[in-house]
């Protein structure tokens, strides 16, 4: 993975400083709040519903096991024994207080990790397939370019007050892991007739109150333009989106005004007017970059494992591990394990200090090091090889992270909602914990299949239900928590923005409108290969409005 | 309506209450209650003073309402706020002994 050189560490370093100096003086009373409060933002520190809440950057969801122990350290120090994974690859603390938090910056820096550009109207981390590096689909490993432009992007003068926050994301394969299409830039690693790698380029994507599918707008743009040509976009932004409405300042609404065909007439006439001034991309500067992220030295193994195969035989729980958790390496006899952080009951994207150095320690054993942060809130060992697998199955029981429901109903997103979150209109975990409660993760989840239930406490949609194949939206309406239910929504190469089934339902009855809505699914489908999305697709809301709002007692309407 | 005044401590971010004092406590329990719109009014700029000499940030008055003869945060963000996290009953100023009361006595034998 990427190491810092003298100027990344020079930098970071330096922001340390900068903050200790700026939290000293809000002490002192030298700086307002009004003062202070963009320099914590730029910081990472936010003030949340019980304390400050710290948010820290994985860069493109990537980790080392050092990485890991000094995020536990922290979490054990200076927090309350936890944090949480989101749904943009970071983590977040709770419960920091602000004298603390230089010391916490300064413990982050000496491991290269930062919390720079996790909050403002600027390029905020950057972040890219999870499966980075590892995929058996993979077509480019998306990291060496998701790092060029953290590095570009990193306190860049003229991109650092846009009109409002800026995302970008890094596909590396055909299967979108990334969401590219729900990002304000979508990237998906590609390559020409030639063999030569490029991208192609998404744009106007996002959630929130008004959520877009990203347009295309390059079928194939060469590598060396990746810079100069994000540079055009983002320049067309900061120039015509929107600042009088902070509602309607991201690029999505631009886009949008413009027309999908004016805003790439505008992007390219400023690429072209700019003839790639100082942004060329020179090979081997992409190359020396790559070079941090080459594969680890893997042993070609058999691509079937008898210690494996043995153990599914004998053990169900195993045998349905494998099934939900593993996925396919690029190297035979290896495979990609995903940690559900979704325990039956639990908080979505929580992991206690324990468990961050567990994962630390079987990441270090057994995967070269490596660790992965996705955006469904869980975590992935990259590079296990198979005959592995059942001694790292037994590690992850052993800390209450081999739950098998990785893709399943059960594996729910959730943003931390009214519980912690200042913004939020209603509670999401408790809604999640109820769902996963009731689906678990048993023979009935395995029989529904791939169904990913996404859920965001207010219209910001950080737990991206729009994109949910079932979508809920929790709102506050005459004092109560009501959800909102959307059906059909997608966030991968398939994206879509779901469909609100009707009014919404009291947290009392969210549950059972769901199961509803399941087994409505589970009625309709051709069969057990039809994953909800298709049969969604295929035969519409009618039956689904029909089951919730008709034939049940359940809606609130 | 009865109003109580809330904020967060600058220097660790906790959530704080106006006392009958004017000054600033972590036990919702201890917290003055105003009962009209010129009390909430004065208070507020005590606390707007206590802003201004870096004390907490961000006071604003909060509606609370009488349920079993305890006071309680009318709308559920300042409840939550007041207690801590529903799905972390360790964390929070519930885990302290700090948070609204909201049971009703048993009643007598």
């Amino acid at each position: 993975m990427y190491r810092y050189d003298e100027f990344d560490a020079a930098f970071v370093n330096a922001r340390v400083d900068q903050f200790r100096d700026q939290v000293q003086r809000r002490v002192t009373g030298e700086l307002t709040e009004e003062q202070f409060r963009p320099h914590r933002l730029m910081n990472g520190l936010y003030l949340q519903l019980h304390a400050y809440m710290l948010r820290i950057a994985v860069p493109y969801g990537t980790l080392n096991s050092t990485q890991m122990r000094k995020l536990a350290y922290l979490a054990r120090r200076y927090d309350r024994g936890y944090g949480h994974f989101t749904t943009r690859q970071n983590l977040q603390f709770n419960w920091p207080t602000l004298k603390d938090v230089p010391d916490m910056l300064a413990e982050l820096a000496s491991v290269e990790m930062h919390a720079i550009q996790t909050s403002g109207n600027c390029i905020r981390n950057v972040t890219a397939d999870h499966f980075a590096g590892a995929a058996a689909d993979e077509i480019a490993d998306p990291r060496p370019y998701a790092e060029i432009m953290r590095q570009w992007s990193s306190l860049h003068p003229e991109f650092s007050f846009l009109p409002r926050k800026f995302k970008i994301a890094v596909n590396g394969g055909p299967q979108d892991r990334a969401a590219i299409q729900a990002h304000d830039i979508g990237l998906q690693m590609a390559r020409n007739d030639k063999g030569e790698i490029g991208f192609i380029v998404y744009v106007g994507g996002g959630l929130g109150r008004t959520p877009m599918i990203g347009h295309k707008i390059r079928d194939f743009l060469p590598e060396r333009d990746l810079l100069a040509y994000i540079d055009a976009i983002l320049r067309v932004y900061n120039l015509e989106g929107r600042r009088d409405n902070k509602y309607k300042a991201r690029i999505k609404i631009m886009v949008h005004e413009k027309g999908v065909e004016g805003a790439r007439a505008a992007v390219e006439a400023e690429f072209a007017a700019h003839d790639r001034q100082g942004l060329d991309l020179p090979p081997g500067e992409v190359a020396r970059i790559r070079a941090y992220f080459a594969p680890p030295p893997l042993l070609v193994k058999n691509p079937v494992s008898d210690r494996v195969e043995r153990r599914k035989a004998k053990d169900a729980n195993f045998a349905a591990f494998v099934g939900s958790n593993i996925f396919p390496h690029k190297s035979p006899g290896h495979a990609i394990v995903t940690i559900s952080l979704k325990p039956i009951g639990g908080v979505p994207g929580d992991a206690s200090a324990d468990q961050m150095d567990a994962v630390a320690d079987l990441a270090e054993e057994f995967s070269h090091d490596e660790l992965r942060v996705s955006h469904e809130q869980n975590l992935v060992l990259p590079h296990v090889a198979l005959d592995d697998l059942p001694a790292v199955y037994d590690r992850l029981a052993s800390v209450g992270l081999a739950t098998h429901n990785a893709g399943q109903i059960s594996d729910i997103i959730a943003c931390p909602g009214l519980d912690y979150c200042a913004l939020a209109t209603a509670r999401s975990i408790p809604v999640a914990q109820r769902l996963s409660e009731h689906f678990g993760d048993g023979a009935r989840a395995r029989d529904i299949g791939l169904l990913k239930i996404k859920i965001s406490g207010c219209i910001n949609a950080c737990g991206h239900h729009h994109v949910g194949h079932i979508g809920i939206l929790g709102l506050e309406r005459a004092g109560e928590e009501t959800y909102q239910i959307t059906l059909g929504g997608s966030g991968d190469e398939r994206a879509s923005i779901g469909q609100i089934t009707g009014p919404g339902f009291s947290s009392e009855n969210v549950v059972d409108a769901v199961e509803t809505v399941v087994a409505t699914y589970m009625n309709h489908r051709s069969g057990p290969a039809e994953d909800f999305l298709t049969t969604f697709r295929r035969v519409g809301m009618a039956p689904f409005k029909e089951a919730l709002y008709e034939r049940s007692a359940g809606a609130d309407i | 309506m009865p109003e109580l005044i809330t904020a967060n401590r600058l220097i660790d971010g906790v959530v704080i209450f106006q006392s009958a004092d004017r000054g600033w406590v972590e036990d919702f329990s201890q917290a003055a209650i105003f009962a009209d719109a010129e009390a909430t009014k004065l208070a507020m700029e005590s606390a707007r003073e206590a802003e201004a000499r870096d004390i907490l940030i961000e006071p604003y008055p909060i509606i609370v309402e009488l349920r079993n003869g305890h006071y309680v945060p009318r709308a559920l963000r300042e409840a939550i706020r007041a207690t801590g996290p529903t799905v972390r009953r360790d964390l929070g100023k519930q885990a302290l002994g700090l948070a609204p009361i909201i049971a009703q006595h048993p009643p007598l034998e």
